[in-house]
């Protein structure tokens, strides 16, 4: 933008234009280096060098406790793998994130379908409500989640003064628990998805079916649904990510009988120190979340277009 | 007019009932904020329902909850350093993508964004081992360095956002009028996006402050920040004073989502 203004100022002097802007640009490229290295050496320190140290460090041999054989084996990823028990583990992951997706889009679609199509004064209220507690912190409404599910929370003890039930129901400390909790934290991810991937829901074509005589039920299963497909299909794929790579829900309303990779991955690291294994179990983990961000990414754009 | 009034009578009982369901949605959505509310004035003694009476006792005692005082004061130092640290390299850099050109913009735009693609827990193993051998676990230093990366996006999002949707007809204007680079900069770029280099730095400022999973791996037994203290308080403890603490949080995040949303709209700075 600003070279315009500068081949502006030089069409007086057509011959030395050409030098100038050269020089010119070459400056500005040095200038934009400039501009951008302090963030860009910030981010190699804190993020790019520490993410290669662990994929190098997941190689390693390791001992526990801090102890580790500097080599190149696989080791760290063999072991896992040839473990029922992690199987065990990465399969709960998987489960946790299917689960909890399709159980957050369910409940999250009416919300994004009412606020996609609302002329409500209320609306941006609304919307703001919707996503307002992102900015509360998860272990808050984590803790919320265990109030309401715990053996003397809200729903067990409704329930036992009701007399349906005599015993508490293992709701917290369960895998049942953390699902409920994750949903709900995963709620505000889906409606915004949802919200943007629903461009092409116009309003005028379900008028349109209606006034053709297509009841309700029809409008909605051939002209709604369909169109908001993709808007499901990308906030499904978010909460996924997010659900597989969560810590804080699993850790503390699974009561430590939820072993998903994130707990496992704490584990090892602060309780056994065994850094090659906790590194080789993010680099799976890794894998799997960039498989899929990248099948969302490309979702994402190809609606954008 | 008598043939129209009943099939509009069904279709409102259809509209009604689908604003039924989606109260019901929003009342799970706000169940957990709601019920920490409740249970913050109740006078149970440990987490219990129903609630048998009302005090305000749980907020008069968390000044005397020590953990949860040097919590917030390891927090408020950790997220004020990380803001202005971000605010310091993220602005010129939004500057350099979004008003030059230069080989490999494309690329390092997607490298400062890129930080939120990867999973917190992995970044987090990744600073243990970098920051373990080099003495630095539990210092103040490795939270900020932790939280640099996962707090940049949303300063540049913000600022290249108003960089990209101002018009920079002014900059060139006082550029022709002979001004240097960093005068316009100072007199005309930054004013105008100023709000959104706000709006950057409240998002950063939030996500550090309410970060766990970084400053639970590298400064748990040292510096525990806020949310750290309180993860350890709910894993341990089982009364209601993190239930009004939370409430306080929950305050202080109402009158930043304000905030933000007066600044540049909620929605997009999350996005």
């Amino acid at each position: 933008m600003t070279t315009t203004a500068i081949s502006t100022l030089n069409l007086g002097r057509a011959g030395d234009r050409g030098r100038l802007e050269r020089s010119r640009t070459r400056q500005n490229r040095l200038i934009a280096w400039a501009l951008a290295l302090p963030a860009l050496l910030a981010l190699i320190v804190s993020y790019a060098y520490p993410l290669v140290w662990m994929i190098r460090m997941s190689f390693n041999i390791g001992h526990g406790d801090g102890l580790y054989d500097t080599t190149f084996s696989l080791d760290s990823y063999i072991k896992p793998l040839a473990d029922p028990y992690y199987w065990g583990v990465i399969g709960n992951t998987l489960l946790l994130g299917i689960l909890s997706a399709v159980l957050c889009i369910l409940v999250s679609y009416p919300i994004a379908l009412f606020l996609t199509k609302s002329s409500s004064k209320w609306k941006s209220v609304l919307v703001a409500l919707a996503i307002a507690p992102l900015l509360t912190s998860a272990v808050v409404r984590t803790f919320g989640w265990m109030v309401i599910l715990g053996p003397q929370g809200l729903v067990n003890s409704t329930l036992k003064n009701l007399g349906i039930i005599s015993a508490p129901l293992p709701l917290a400390n369960s895998f049942l628990g953390v699902v409920i909790g994750l949903v709900e934290i995963f709620m505000p991810y889906a409606i915004l998805g949802m919200m943007s991937g629903f461009g092409r829901l116009n309003p005028q074509l379900e008028e349109a079916a209606s006034s053709l005589g297509a009841n309700r039920a029809s409008v909605f299963l051939r002209v709604t649904l369909p169109l908001s497909l993709p808007g499901l299909l990308t906030a499904f794929l978010l909460v996924f990510v997010l659900s597989i790579s969560t810590f804080v829900t699993p850790q503390l309303l699974g009561g430590g009988r939820v072993h998903v990779m994130a707990t496992e991955i704490y584990d090892q690291t602060t309780g056994l120190l065994n850094w090659p294994f906790a590194a080789s179990l993010s680099v799976i983990l890794l894998i799997l979340f960039g498989t899929v961000v990248a099948l969302y990414q490309r979702l994402a754009r190809r609606l954008g277009a | 007019m008598t043939q129209l009034t009943p099939s509009r009578r069904r279709i409102d009982g259809g509209a009604i009932a689908f604003r039924i369901l989606v109260g019901v949605l929003y009342l799970f959505l706000l169940a957990p904020l709601l019920i920490v509310v409740v249970i913050s004035f109740s006078s149970n003694t440990y987490l219990s329902f129903p609630p048998e009476g009302f005090t305000w006792n749980w907020y008069a005692i968390l000044p005397q909850k020590t953990v949860f005082v040097s919590g917030l004061q390891t927090s408020l130092i950790t997220a004020s350093i990380v803001t202005v640290v971000v605010l310091l390299v993220g602005v010129p850099a939004s500057l350099a993508i979004q008003r030059y050109d230069f080989p490999g913009r494309a690329a390092i735009s997607a490298f400062f964004l890129s930080p939120l693609l990867v999973p917190t827990i992995v970044l987090a193993l990744g600073l243990v081992l970098v920051l373990g051998p080099l003495g630095l676990m539990n210092t103040y230093a490795a939270i900020v360095i932790g939280h640099i990366s996962i707090t940049l996006p949303y300063v540049m999002r913000t600022t290249m956002m108003s960089l990209a949707t101002s018009d920079t007809s002014s900059e060139e204007a006082a550029r022709v009028l002979g001004a240097s680079g960093s005068t316009v900069f100072r007199h005309v770029t930054f004013p105008i996006i100023l709000p959104g280099v706000i709006a950057g730095a409240v998002m950063a400022f939030v996500v550090s402050f309410d970060e766990l999973v970084i400053a639970l791996f590298v400064a748990q037994s040292g510096k525990p920040t806020l949310p750290v203290q309180l993860m350890n308080y709910v894993a341990t403890s089982a009364d209601a004073a993190v239930a009004s603490l939370s409430v306080v949080l929950i305050v202080f995040s109402a009158i930043i989502v304000v905030v933000v949303e007066r600044l540049v709209g909620l929605r997009r700075a999350l996005r």
